[in-house]
Order: structure tokens, then C-alpha cells, then sequence
């Protein structure tokens, strides 16, 4: 025994241990191919030799992947609690640039200069939301000679200005939205010019991007509250208080354009991408192309949208952002002078690589392409997997510990673009977005079917996910003939989203499932290996009779064995179970009657109770044998809290004001204090009319989910 | 659950008989009759008081223990000194016979069973529903617990014990389940105390509750005389079901292995980023253990109660282990009184049952102040260093951050012939950490030496290049070469030298 001990010792060093890891990294970093673009990557062209990326997460990774494939060094810039991230790890060389809050790293202007300059890195790609669109950051790179992967300041400047950007649309001969105006100096005058446009109205910061803080008012008293949150917001956010008044297109697709220009005056449009599915203004599912457009729209369209590039000498990529009406009739809403979140969706149908493109014109290289030469092949799809509860408003975030993640490549046409692994924090510091998962198919139909596949097949543990809302939207029969808008979450849930509705069969199936799995699992702990134990003297067990919870039910289930199969009985029906019951796998094949269905066993526990995602809404139930099933009307009812003299923090996030004090009364809808997470302010109210009995958090505080807030008598 | 049904009465069913002799009055038909009437226990009506309660009665909670048909009664026929039963390896007392209070005849069946355990070879399942000693049947009572105290210390490291408290369980009776191994008690229905409220009040004037007393979360979180606690009888049930199969039958049995589909060879990459750069961030323990062990199962025993340590069970490759590890989250994982002794306790009951014991250690140190000191520390830190060095069943050993002091010579170190000791990269094995080490090296004095103390001492280094750790792995590995060396170290052979036995310092 010692001998092989000692031997076993001598053999394994530190070295294989470094070697190992050695393996992994390199593993890791190849692990999503870029197999949807048809790019065309010249070695022999010049580039720059040192890219550092100003980013993080899925967006920093995806430029590196494009760098590496064009032989730039890459350099990764860091917050500490990042030090570990997968952009880090990807990139030939990392520097941290300060501590966890934004504002103190990856917005942290001089840190990153001096990063630039220690590395000695040509150039910045920005990727997006940061520093992308800040004009301050492309002067200072300008002036150290570092070239910005973007338009030039004057650009950015324009277009960041809402109202600026706005009437070089109207002298560019593009459609502007009616009745648009100025800059607002208190809530009165936000009153007087919503009325003057008339109502509804939407109200924004002037210089923050995408939908982010951006409110609808219906009335004066909306109009208010708008002006108070989007002014705030924009102080925090943007350090510039100017505020967008404008009438507010009811019912409207958002539609936007893909433009690419260079430095000598060409342009192109890539044809566009639907992103009209969206919970609080933030996009949730893309597509290229839209349904909706004919080619004449989108003709005019992407003429527009190349007239207003040209009228401010627009060169990388950029998006022209569009709302468009039943009729067809579209209004200019902003141009994104970056790379969009949901860039990939273009790239697969025309096989472009726009952050190839970006740097080729960044380093002063004229376009490859002529217009007549951008395709549209097949159709794409994306979806944002975000670390959320779709279960409250459509998504409020969560964070959490990813104790298990796996994407599903081996979906054929999948693209997954992330930048966390197993392992990886979901912190309260960030967006929430785990993920962009993009499918291709030659038509939309096949793209829909590869994305449910897709979400089926998308294992991610330890955080709480949107795949059950994606999967909802995706098969939804308006979604898939096509009839959306930006209001279709509301619409097609007026309750909000309450998962997957099982209907008869469906519900079958999973309880077929949930009792095949129980049985399997039974069956499993009693096969002992090596020393037996005292073997059982009573016949061999091959039928169970249960009782399975779900929801408001419970159903008898009869499960008997019959080979490697199941044979299932519920309510009347037998169903026919197989699967290779291996309950170590996270995905988990089980044919029910000739169905295919992958589904995840989230949990169980020794007392039946188990959550199954089946259909990608995760169900919770409790198998019971029949004889304790019977029993547990007996066992007594546990008291629930009341839940609506207390406040509880809905999220983790940060305490931004407490509007109350212990003794104080309160009406049932009044603000009681609001909690900021991931950049968003949401607003906590009181659930009935009483008094304040305590207050137990204070503006500056950290708070988790679930945590108490404030208890009212 | 195998074990139960090994001792099988005698008993045959009594239809056949029944056919026979119709005229009234006869044998078989009286064993009809006297049958029936035992099922019933203390009758209907006591019965639906039992449910009201929230409560099952011992027949039904035997049905949902065991595999169905595996238990056969003994001594159903016992009459007028008590008419309830016990059963094989598994005692227990019916609240709905007097209160499930302990006569002489009830002692008598359960010794009966202990000692078919303790010859066969069988684990102790005993279900607690007991007012107490029945005080109509005055000394002989009492006699009743003396004989079951007797075995439930004979059967200690013989068979493992368990006891499942379903009801008010007090005076005496409260020490059977303290002998045993492993005590779970069920929320809002049990209570264990040595004198209820009433007694309280007029010793001591304490308003207190029962409850309060001695509920499931007193003795989870407080007092830790229970491992464990569970929503109600059918939660605790299943649950005690699943917890046995992770031990062994008896001490002469080897750890159980179970079929297993998890790959003992399978990497986690997410361990070689767990622990913070910051060596004085949190992380939970917790965290590691579920990614190492087979498809992320721990059955932690204690969790409520000195939460700086994790102890529990798991399985490797399908074999049980017994895992230890200090929990960075609570109290900075260090060692103090509780730990210790919630610690030392669980060690052994895994050495005396041959389940191999796997260390995470991340401890700063005992922990300092007149509390600790007062209260002993000295006595009961000595518990776990005793405890892990009387250990002869495989002992692995992992460093994942700090191994500081005397509490590193404790945690299972090579010194106390750990068989295999790992550290990751992240390990410091030191006196202490550096602030502290440099404060009394240059006492009072300015100096820098933090950092060159930081760079000789807080690595794994110096402990590696003794052979105090056997090998600095990568932290993904981590699964991988424990369930190799537990193939490698299973047939294991150590022994202490004779002795009647050791002198533990209690």
C-alpha cells in the first residue's frame, strides 16, 4: 500500500497539475465558433498590432474572438470583482482599472488612458454602453494618437444630442417623429410641453441611449413623476440633466437599420432588424429580417438611413433606429453610433463580420462591398438570456452563483455570445444579461425551431433565467405569424407572465416525467455496488402507485417497469417512458410516446418534492407514494407571512431613497422608497393604506432579495 | 431500507386459521380479535387525536419508513403491562397507547430489538412520541430506561443509532435519543426536555414554552442536542429513509457504494476561480463541496447550529464520505467551542462506521477571548484534534485557502496521518496570517516586512517542500484525485494500539 502511495506522488507534480490547466484555458477559449459568418479575413492586410478593448462580458469576448482571427494583440481592461472573467482570461494581456462600481472602472476615463498608454495599444474598441458613445473619451484617444474603433467625435456628438440629432434627420430629408421639442427646465414646463404636443408623450435623458430610462406619460400627473425619475436618472447616469419631450407613437414596431460607412464617404445599409419585442423599453428578442417590411420599405428605409450617415459623414458601423406604424410609415427615432447589442442577427444573414468591418475602416480602408452586394440569407433569431424573474414585470434581476452552465452548441446553427462560464458571478455591479443566443435557418420557421431546441438545451443553474418568457414569445402564435409590436408583452399578458399554460397532454407528459423520474431514482438507490447489503427477501418491486402534486392537483399516477421503458397511467391514459435515466446529466432525453422532449431536473429531495423545466417554464412538483399522499392531509398547515404590512426588497440592488420614517401614514400606491439595480430605478409602493411601524434601511444601503424594507402596522 | 426486514418474526398470517375454526370462542379467532385491537393501538378516537395533532401514528409512520412489506411486528400480544408494540431494528413508541409513556413491558420489547441489532448486525431506528417514564408503574419504569440506556451505549459504534423525535419527548426518555448517533426532531410537534414548562416555572420561575424549550429550532440552532429538523412526520420520514443509505449497516460493514452516474473523472472548472483574490473575502464552503461531490447531494448534518464549520454526508464515485470543512462565510471558518465539538463528534461517528473522511480546510485559527478561554476552547478544541488523530479510515485532506496555527495541526493534517493532503494554489499554510505574524515580529516597530512574509510564508510552499502537503493541484482536479485515491485507499488497514479504550478529554 505505501509503496503505492509513494509512487502515485513521485509521478503527479505541480507540473501536471499546471498542465491541466494549460488544457483548460485553451478549451475554454474556443469554445463558441463563429461558424455563421462567411468573413473573409486577408492576413496579409495591415492592421493594428495592439487592440484594447474598453469593455466587458459578452461584447469584450466577441471583439477579441474578431481580433484574434486577425492576428491584433488584444488588451482587457478590468474592474477587481472581474479579475476572474472570461474577457480577462481570453485576452493576451489584462490591466484592472479600478474597483467594482462602474463609474470607478470601466467608466473610469483616466485609468484607461493610462492603461492605453503602459501597453502601448493603437487602438479602442468600445463595444457598447460605456464608453461607446461618449465623445469626451474618443476626443482624449484622438489626442493621444489612439484610434477609436467608431465615428469621429463629431458623430458621436451629434447624435448623442436627441434633439441635435433630430433635426439633422428633418435637413437630411429623413422622417421624423411630429410634434418633437426642447430642453426641460422643471416639471411645469415638462406639463406645458407635453400638452402642446399632446398626449401620450415619452420622456428620456437627452444624452442616455437605447430605452434605458425612458417613461411614458398619459397625463400631467404621469408627465410629473417622469420628469422627477428621468431628470434624476440622467444626472446619475449621464451627469447631464437635459431631458426629451416627444409624442409618443402608440402601437409601433421598432425597427432599425444596420448602416456601414467609411472614411471616404461610402455607405451602406445591411438591411434591418426587428426589435420589437420588449419589456420597459429594453429589447428582449431580435430577429433579421422583420416580417413586416416589404423590399420598397426597407429600400426607403435603408436609403434614409444611409442619407442621414452621409449628412454627418458617418464612418464604422452604426444603427438608425426606427418606429413604424401599422401603415408602414416610419419616424426616425435616434441613430446608435456603436455596435448594437443585437449586431449578430445581421451578421448571419449577410456574413459579414461588422467588427471586422469596424476596424478595417477604423484603419482608413474603404468598404469591400457595394450595396447590391449585401444578401439576405435565411433568417436569424436572437434572444437575451438574462438572469432575471420573468415571473415579476417581465424580468427584475437576480444574482447569483452560475453552479452550473452549459450553452447549447451542439444545437446545429446556434450561436451563443457570452462572456460568463460555470462558476461565474452574477453581481449586482452589471447588467444581468447572461447571454445572446442567436439561431440561423434558412427560413424563419426552421430559425424558430433551432431557438426552442436551443432554449430547451440551455442549462444554466444558480441564477433565476428569462428562458421560460424567450421560449413563451418564441412559439407564441402572434409572435410567429408575425403580429407584434413593441407593446406585445403587455398585450399578450395583461396579468403578466404567469410560464408555460400546460394543456391536457402536455400536463400528462410531465407528470409521466416527474413519476418515471421518481421511480428511476428509487430503483437507483437501492442497487448497492460491492458489499451487498442485507438483500430484501421480498419479491422484487415493478409497480408503484403515486401520487404527484402540481399546482392546485394532485393525479394518481401508476408506473410500472417493463424492461428499460416505463409504462405510465395517468388519468386513464398509459403512456410509454424511455430515457437512459442517467439523473447525473443536467439535460436529460426522455421520449414519452414517441415525443421527444429534453428536459432539466432542477432539484429534488429526499421528500418527493422536485422542480422539472419542461417546455422551458420550470414546474414544481411532489411525488408521493399513495400511502403517504394519504397521509399528508393530516400534517399540519405551516402559517404563511402576511405579506402586505411588510415591504421586501423584490431584487438585490442599492437603497437610492427612503421616503418615509416610522409613524408616518401612508396610502396604499404611495412611493415608500426606491432601489436601484442594474442601472434601473424601480419604485417600491405601499401594498395598503396604514402607519409606519419600522424603517429598516436607509438611502447608501445594500440590499438582497427578499430582504425586509419597511413594516407597516 | 433493507436493513429492517432482516429479522423476521415468526408470525404467520391468521386467515388460514380463521377458515378453519368458525365456532366462536376459539384460538385462532381470539388472535383475530387481540390482532385488531393492537392496530388500533389506543383506539379510534385517540388515533384522530394523534392527526389533529398533526401527527401520524407509529403504524403509519413505520409504513412510510420502511419498504412496504419489510417490517413484521414483534410481540403484538403483550398485554396489561402495556398493549403497544416495538418493532425489529426499528423502536418505537405509539403516543396513542398511554401516551406513548415507557412501562416496563414497553422497555422489555425495545430491549428485545437492540439486542437482535446489536447480534445481527442491524442499524437503531427509534421513533420518540414519549410523555416520559409511566409513572403508575413507579421504579420498574425507570428500570425500563436504565435497560435501554445500557443498550443504546453497548450498541454505540456497534450499530449506528438513530432517533427521530415525533412528539414531546421528556424526562428520562430524552437521554435515549442523546446516546444515540444522530437525533432529527420535527418542527412545531417535538419538543425533548428534561422538565417541561410547568416544572420550569415552579423551579425556577422562567416563563417559557414549550417551544421555546426544547423545539426543533431550539435544539437545532442553540443547544445542538439535534442534528437535524424536518416540516412534519412525512418530510422527516422520507428524509431519515434517504439519510440511511448513506451508512453502512454496521461497523463491520465498509461504506456503502452506491450505482452512480456522475464521472468520478469529471473537471470543475469553476473551483480554479471560487476563492476571492482577497484573502480576507468570504466564500461559501458550501459551494465547493456541492460541485465536488456526486451530482451536487450533501446531507449536511447540523446545518443550523455552529454554522463555522460544514459537516455531512455526500458520496464519491457512489461511496459515502463523510465531509468536514470550515465555512469562510460564517465567522471566518474559525474554530471555537461549538465547532469543535459539533466537529469531533461527527469525525467519529464516521471512523467507527469506516466511512472515509474528506477535510475542507479554510481556518484562520481558534478563536480568541475570555468567552472561548472561560468556556474551555482548550478542552473542547482538543475534542477535533483527538477525534481526526484516533481516525483510521482513509483521510483526505484539501487546503483551499488558509491553514493557520494550531487549528491547521487539527484539520486533518498530514501529522495526524492524513493519507492524503492537497493544497491549491491559493493555500497558506502559516503560524498566521501576515498582519498579525509582522506585528509580533517587530513588535511596535515600522516596517514593510508584510509583503516578504506574505511571499515566504502565505503559499503553499513551505508545507509542500516538507511533504506536508502531498501535491499543490489545480483546483478543477480537485474531484478527480479524491475519488482516485479513495479506489486506491479503500482497502486501507490501520490500526491503534489495544487498549480497553481511549480517554477522549470530555
Amino acid at each position: 500500500m505505501a509503496a503505492v502511495l509513494v509512487l502515485r506522488y513521485g509521478a503527479r507534480g505541480g507540473r501536471r497539475a499546471l498542465r491541466e490547466c494549460e488544457t483548460l484555458c485553451s478549451r475554454r477559449c474556443l469554445k463558441t465558433s463563429h461558424k455563421l459568418y462567411s468573413a473573409v479575413y486577408d492576413p496579409n492586410e495591415k492592421t493594428f498590432e495592439k487592440l484594447l478593448i474598453a469593455n466587458r462580458g459578452e461584447i469584450a469576448c466577441r471583439v477579441i474572438k474578431t481580433c484574434k482571427k486577425m492576428g491584433i494583440k488584444t488588451v482587457a481592461i478590468h474592474s477587481d470583482v472581474d479579475a476572474n472573467a472570461v474577457h480577462v482570461k481570453m485576452a493576451d494581456e489584462a490591466v484592472c482599472v479600478g474597483p467594482a462600481p462602474t463609474s470607478k472602472s470601466y467608466l473610469n476615463m483616466d485609468a484607461i488612458m493610462e492603461v492605453i498608454k503602459k501597453t502601448r495599444a493603437q487602438a479602442v474598441h468600445p463595444g457598447y454602453g460605456f464608453l461607446s458613445e461618449n465623445k469626451e473619451f474618443a476626443r482624449r484617444l484622438a489626442a493621444e494618437g489612439v484610434t477609436f474603433i467608431g465615428p469621429d467625435t463629431h458623430a458621436i456628438q451629434a447624435m448623442g444630442d436627441k434633439i441635435e440629432s433630430k433635426l439633422l434627420a428633418k435637413n437630411a430629408k429623413v422622417n421624423t417623429i411630429p410634434g418633437f421639442d426642447g430642453v426641460v427646465k422643471d416639471a411645469d414646463e415638462a406639463v406645458r410641453i407635453a400638452r402642446e404636443i399632446g398626449y401620450p408623450v415619452m420622456i428620456k435623458a437627452s444624452a442616455g441611449g437605447g430605452g434605458k430610462g425612458m417613461r411614458i406619460a398619459w397625463d400631467d400627473e404621469e408627465t410629473r413623476e417622469g420628469f422627477r425619475f428621468s431628470s434624476q436618472e440622467a444626472a446619475s447616469s449621464f451627469g447631464d440633466d437635459r431631458l426629451l419631450i416627444e409624442k409618443f407613437i402608440d402601437n409601433p414596431r421598432h425597427i432599425e437599420i444596420q448602416v456601414l460607412a467609411d472614411k471616404h464617404g461610402n455607405a451602406l445599409w445591411l438591411n434591418e432588424r426587428e426589435c420589437s419585442i420588449q419589456r420597459r423599453n429594453q429589447k428582449v428578442v431580435e430577429e433579421a429580417p422583420s416580417t413586416f417590411l416589404d423590399s420598397e420599405t426597407r429600400r426607403a428605409m435603408g436609403e434614409q438611413a444611409v442619407a442621414l450617415a452621409k449628412a454627418v459623414k458617418y464612418s464604422s458601423a452604426g444603427t438608425v433606429e426606427f418606429l413604424v406604424d401599422s401603415s408602414k410609415n416610419f419616424y426616425f427615432l435616434e441613430m446608435n453610433t456603436r455596435l448594437q447589442v443585437e449586431h449578430p442577427v445581421t451578421e448571419c444573414i449577410t456574413g459579414l463580420d461588422l467588427v471586422q468591418e469596424m476596424i478595417r475602416v477604423a484603419k482608413g480602408y474603404p468598404l469591400r462591398h457595394k450595396q447590391a452586394d449585401i444578401p439576405i440569407n435565411g433568417w436569424a433569431v436572437e434572444c437575451r438570456v438574462y438572469a432575471e424573474d420573468p415571473y415579476k414585470s417581465f424580468g427584475l434581476p437576480s444574482i447569483g452563483k452560475l453552479s452550473q452552465y452549459q450553452e447549447p452548441l451542439h444545437v446545429p446553427s446556434v450561436r451563443v455570445d457570452s462572456g460568463i462560464e460555470q462558476g461565474s458571478d452574477i453581481s449586482i455591479y452589471y447588467d444581468p444579461m447572461i447571454s445572446k443566443l442567436i439561431t440561423y435557418g434558412s427560413n424563419r420557421a426552421e430559425a424558430l425551431r433551432r431557438m426552442e431546441e436551443a432554449l430547451d438545451n440551455y442549462v444554466i443553474r444558480g441564477v433565476t433565467h428569462n428562458i421560460s418568457l424567450l421560449r413563451e414569445v418564441i412559439i407564441h402564435p402572434r409572435f410567429v405569424q408575425g403580429d407584434i409590436s413593441t407593446k406585445f408583452l403587455p398585450e399578450v399578458y395583461p396579468d403578466g407572465f404567469k410560464g408555460h399554460q400546460l394543456t391536457d397532454h402536455e400536463r400528462r407528459e410531465l407528470l409521466a416525467t416527474a413519476a418515471s423520474l421518481y421511480v428511476a431514482e428509487q430503483l437507483r438507490s437501492q442497487r448497492f455496488l460491492g458489499t451487498p447489503r442485507i438483500p430484501i427477501a421480498k419479491s422484487k418491486r415493478s409497480s408503484w402507485e403515486l401520487s404527484v402534486h402540481l399546482g392546485d392537483g394532485i393525479y394518481p399516477v401508476a408506473v410500472s417497469k417493463d424492461g428499460s421503458s416505463f409504462s405510465v397511467e395517468v388519468d386513464g391514459m398509459k403512456l410509454n417512458v424511455t430515457s437512459e435515466w442517467n439523473l447525473a446529466l443536467p439535460l436529460l432525453s426522455v421520449t414519452i410516446d414517441g415525443t421527444q422532449r429534453t428536459v432539466q431536473r432542477l432539484s429534488r429531495d429526499a421528500s418527493g418534492k422536485t422542480s422539472i423545466q419542461f417546455l422551458g417554464t420550470v414546474y414544481k412538483l411532489q411525488v408521493l407514494t399513495k400511502a403517504a399522499a394519504e397521509l399528508s392531509k393530516y400534517m399540519p398547515e405551516k402559517a404563511a407571512e402576511d405579506t402586505s404590512s411588510i415591504l421586501r426588497s423584490p431584487m438585490p440592488g442599492a437603497v437610492v431613497a427612503v421616503s418615509v420614517k416610522p409613524g408616518d401614514m401612508v396610502s396604499e400606491g404611495q412611493e415608500i422608497c426606491v432601489i436601484e439595480a442594474m442601472k434601473m430605478q424601480n419604485s417600491m409602493i405601499a401594498a395598503k393604506t396604514g402607519k409606519v411601524k419600522a424603517v429598516h434601511c436607509k438611502a447608501g444601503d445594500t440590499v438582497g432579495e427578499g430582504d425586509l424594507l419597511v413594516e407597516l402596522e | 431500507m433493507a436493513a429492517l426486514c432482516v429479522l423476521r418474526a415468526a408470525l404467520c398470517r391468521a386467515a388460514p386459521w380463521g377458515r378453519r375454526a368458525a365456532s366462536g370462542g376459539s384460538v385462532p379467532q381470539r388472535i383475530e380479535e387481540k390482532r385488531r385491537a393492537a392496530l388500533l393501538g389506543g383506539g379510534q378516537s385517540r388515533i384522530d387525536a394523534q392527526h389533529r395533532r398533526g401527527k401520524l401514528t407509529a403504524r403509519e409512520r413505520i409504513l412510510l419508513l420502511l419498504d412496504p412489506d419489510s417490517f413484521d411486528e414483534y410481540d403484538m400480544f403483550v398485554e396489561h403491562r402495556c398493549s403497544d408494540f416495538g418493532m425489529d431494528s426499528s423502536k418505537n413508541k405509539d403516543f396513542t397507547v398511554f401516551g406513548g409513556s415507557l412501562s416496563g413491558a414497553h422497555a422489555q420489547k425495545i430491549c428485545k430489538v437492540m439486542d437482535q441489532a446489536a447480534m445481527v448486525g442491524a442499524p437503531v431506528i427509534g421513533l420518540n412520541d414519549s410523555g416520559g417514564a409511566r409513572i403508575q408503574e413507579g421504579v420498574e419504569s425507570l428500570a425500563g430506561y436504565a435497560d435501554i440506556f445500557l443498550r443504546n451505549v453497548l450498541c454505540s459504534g456497534l450499530v449506528p443509532q438513530i432517533s427521530l423525535i415525533m412528539g414531546p419527548c421528556a424526562g428520562g426518555a430524552v437521554y435515549s435519543p442523546a446516546l444515540t448517533d444522530f437525533t432529527f426532531m420535527v418542527k412545531d410537534t417535538s419538543y425533548l426536555f428534561i422538565t417541561g414548562p410547568d416544572v420550569v416555572k415552579s423551579v425556577t420561575n422562567e416563563d417559557v414554552t414549550q417551544e421555546q424549550l426544547g423545539g426543533a429550532k431550539t435544539h437545532t440552532a442553540v443547544s445542538g442536542v439535534a442534528h437535524r429538523a424536518f416540516e412534519n412526520d412525512i418530510d422527516a420520514l422520507l428524509n431519515l429513509r434517504e439519510f440511511f443509505n448513506y451508512l453502512p449497516l454496521s461497523n463491520r460493514d465498509p461504506a456503502p457504494v452506491c450505482e452512480c452516474h456522475d464521472p468520478s473523472d469529471r473537471l470543475v472548472p469553476e473551483l480554479d476561480t471560487i476563492v476571492p483574490m482577497e484573502s480576507t473575502k468570504a466564500y461559501d464552503m458550501l459551494d465547493i463541496i456541492r460541485s465536488i461531490v456526486d451530482e451536487r447531494e450533501f446531507f449536511e448534518i447540523m446545518p443550523s447550529y455552529a454554522r463555522n464549520i460544514v459537516v455531512g454526508f455526500a458520496r464519491m464515485n457512489g461511496r459515502t464520505v463523510g465531509i468536514v470543512g470550515n465555512q469562510p462565510k460564517v465567522a471566518s471558518g474559525c474554530l471555537d467551542i461549538n465547532s469543535s465539538v459539533k466537529g469531533a463528534r461527527f469525525v467519529r461517528f464516521c471512523d467507527a462506521f469506516n466511512i472515509p473522511l474528506i477535510t475542507f480546510v479554510d481556518v484562520p485559527g481558534f478563536l480568541p477571548g475570555t468567552a472561548q478561554e472561560y468556556g474551555g476552547i482548550i478542552r473542547h478544541g482538543a475534542k477535533l484534534l483527538f477525534a481526526f488523530a484516533e481516525a483510521t479510515v482513509p483521510k483526505i485532506t484539501v487546503i483551499t485557502r488558509k491553514a493557520y496555527g494550531g487549528a491547521y495541526d487539527v484539520m486533518s493534517s498530514k501529522h495526524l496521518r492524513g493519507d492524503a493532503n492537497y493544497a491549491w494554489p491559493t493555500a497558506e499554510v502559516a503560524v498566521m496570517g501576515a498582519k498579525g505574524a509582522v506585528q509580533i515580529i517587530f513588535r511596535g516597530k515600522e516596517t514593510d516586512a508584510e509583503a516578504e512574509y506574505v511571499d515566504k510564508f502565505a503559499n503553499p510552499f513551505p508545507a509542500a517542500m516538507r511533504g506536508f502537503v502531498d501535491d499543490i493541484i489545480q483546483p478543477s482536479t480537485t474531484r478527480m484525485r479524491i475519488c482516485h485515491d479513495l479506489d486506491v485507499l479503500a482497502s486501507k488497514s490501520q490500526a491503534n494500539p489495544w487498549k480497553k479504550h481511549a480517554n477522549i478529554p470530555l
